[in-house]
């Protein structure tokens, strides 16, 4: 289970974003968070990754309760939830090639040997092939970056994946597309989801479940 | 490439507002913007060449709004850059586009800066927030913008700047602030006030609508189409269907730099949809729909297959896909999905008769 429990979080402590939020998500289940732009989803998104500190309330991730965050997650905690985030390019380093950064994740946790067959598997997945992989973030388009990214999120093998607005930038095929590879995944790898957006039509058809960001707040 | 044709001449009695296929009727008005086989090509190092957009030919009138959609990278944008002189050095275009007797293509630096941008040619930007200056307030970037445009000095500007954020439905009250205080949807509606002061015929907005939440891209979508209505040409550069379909008269699907289709929107969007099966596609794509993704990825505009560029991914490609297809009647495919495919009901009688129209339309492009 993920589970959020009474989440109080923000940026300053006097005006808190998000309030007394509460959720729960099944193994294997998927749940879309609907919200307008500015409700504190994302950053709703970010406690349930693990990659921002709530003021109030626990994260418990698989019967564990969640004491450090970002950096002082721990690995085993931290590795099992993959994160795509709306916009790629401020979330790819532009340094590294798109093969590189598919494989940040596995460098970074010491699996290297992992790498190349994975990788190259992960990358026919997104639908990103051959050359593609040797190009940087500023040569390819945002719909192959973001494909990237995606397979980045997936490269570790994640028990639970956290979408937030990953196709608010991109057309409607590539849309389509991203969301098919994540369905796969999850239904390879019984992955949990939470997509987090703003577009209805899209998170009902993609979702088991998806609730309104008053249904699962305080101010609800 | 081809010699520019003349705009379309005025003939027959004023089009109703919905007509049935508006866009292959001749035009009553003769169009504010003519677009003939554009074409841009980008010189890259090692004498290689990237052809972002090839051959795009369209009309624009007063009050109407054409809706350019396609894949990210398929050429859009470069299109809009075309048309506003912002190409980089190292572009070569052809073709000619002509907006009140200027040829926006071959007119120099000089002529671009003083009669085109701002006075012939407003833009909304793609990202407001980045458009605007941060260090200033909405109104003294409104009022800089009336004194560049109109050359009034003194109390004028003043008027004039309240009077231009008025009409994009800016609240008065915010034009002390500065960008950073604006919530997204305010500051579009500051960027459109800047692309409203000097009165421009023609709109350009570069997705307008990008990353905004539905209920602000409805909103956007509904200023941008009150603008239109109060005569306007308004070229809408869109991935987004949902924004096209809200408020486009017609839909132009750009695919590898070229339009593959050119048609009436309630078409497109309605019962008997668009012919190009990449225009399917798309739709076939939005999650409302069959919500599957067109397979494969496009092709890279510097190695563009020879023939039609989509047959790669197309499931009605065949051997013939291996020449270009001529862009006919709205469409460049040689094995289109024709309506009687889907809508059996439509009498053929009803098709042969816009088929005149369409060739009237062929001759005005060839």
């Amino acid at each position: 289970m993920l589970e959020l429990r009474s989440i109080t979080a923000g940026y300053e402590r006097r005006a808190p974003v998000v309030r007394d939020a509460s959720l729960t998500l099944a193994p294997g289940t998927s749940l879309g968070l609907l919200g307008p732009s500015g409700c504190g989803k994302s950053t709703l998104a970010r406690v349930a990754a693990l990659l921002h500190r709530p003021d109030a309330g626990t994260v418990t991730v698989d019967g564990q309760r969640a004491t450090g965050w970002r950096h002082r997650a721990p690995r085993a905690q931290r590795t099992a939830i993959g994160v795509v985030f709306q916009q790629p390019r401020l979330s790819a380093d532009p340094r590294l090639r798109l093969s590189e950064l598919i494989a940040e994740p596995l460098r970074a946790t010491g699996r290297r040997s992992d790498l190349t067959a994975h990788v190259g598997e992960l990358a026919r997945t997104v639908g990103l092939t051959g050359e593609l992989l040797g190009r940087r973030p500023h040569e390819v388009s945002d719909g192959q970056l973001q494909r990237a990214c995606l397979a980045r999120a997936l490269v570790l093998r994640p028990r639970w994946l956290v979408c937030d607005e990953m196709t608010a930038m991109l057309d409607a095929s590539t849309t389509a597309a991203l969301v098919a590879v994540v369905e796969e995944y999850r239904r390879e790898h019984g992955a949990g989801l939470l997509a987090v957006g703003h577009d209805r039509v899209l998170l009902e058809r993609w979702c088991d479940r998806t609730v309104r960001w008053t249904e699962i707040t305080g101010a609800g | 490439m081809t010699t520019p044709a003349p705009p379309v001449p005025p003939t027959g009695p004023v089009e109703p507002v919905v007509s049935v296929e508006p866009a292959l009727l001749a035009r009553s008005v003769p169009p504010v913007l003519s677009v003939r086989g554009l074409g841009v090509r980008f010189r890259m190092r090692g004498g290689r060449h990237i052809a972002a957009v090839t051959d795009a030919g369209f009309d624009l009138a007063a009050g109407e709004c054409l809706a350019l959609v396609g894949e990210s990278g398929c050429g859009k944008s470069v299109l809009a850059s075309a048309l506003l002189g912002l190409l980089p050095g190292n572009a070569q275009t052809t073709g000619s586009a002509v907006l009140d007797g200027i040829d926006l293509l071959a007119a120099d630096e000089r002529t671009l800066a003083r009669t085109v941008r701002g006075r012939r040619v407003g833009l909304v930007p793609q990202s407001p927030a980045a458009h605007l200056t941060p260090v200033r307030t909405v109104r003294a970037q409104l009022e800089e913008t009336v004194r560049e445009l109109t050359g009034t000095r003194g109390r004028e500007p003043h008027r004039a700047a309240e009077a231009a954020a008025d009409r994009a439905a800016f609240p008065a009250g915010h034009l002390d602030r500065y960008p950073h205080e604006l919530s997204g949807g305010l500051a579009q509606r500051a960027a459109t006030a800047l692309a409203l002061i000097g009165d421009a015929p023609l709109l350009l907005a570069d997705e307008p609508t990008t990353g905004l939440d539905r209920d602000l891209v409805d909103r956007t979508a509904d200023e941008l189409r009150r603008h239109a209505d109060e005569g306007r040409a308004l070229l809408l550069i869109t991935h987004d269907l949902a924004a096209a379909e809200r408020i486009a008269d017609r839909v132009a699907v750009m695919y590898a730099g070229r339009i593959v289709e050119l048609t009436d929107a309630q078409r497109f969007f309605g019962e008997r949809g668009p012919r190009h099966p990449y225009a399917r596609g798309l739709l076939d794509a939005l999650p409302e729909r069959a919500f599957t993704p067109i397979p494969g990825l496009p092709p890279e505009l510097g190695e563009l297959p020879a023939g039609c560029a989509f047959a790669p991914r197309c499931p009605r490609a065949t051997d013939l896909c291996a020449t270009t297809p001529p862009f006919t009647d709205g469409l460049a495919c040689h094995h289109p999905r024709e309506s009687t495919d889907e809508s059996p009901e439509e009498s053929p009688e009803e098709r042969s008769d816009e088929r005149p129209d369409e060739s009237a339309e062929e001759t005005v492009r060839a």
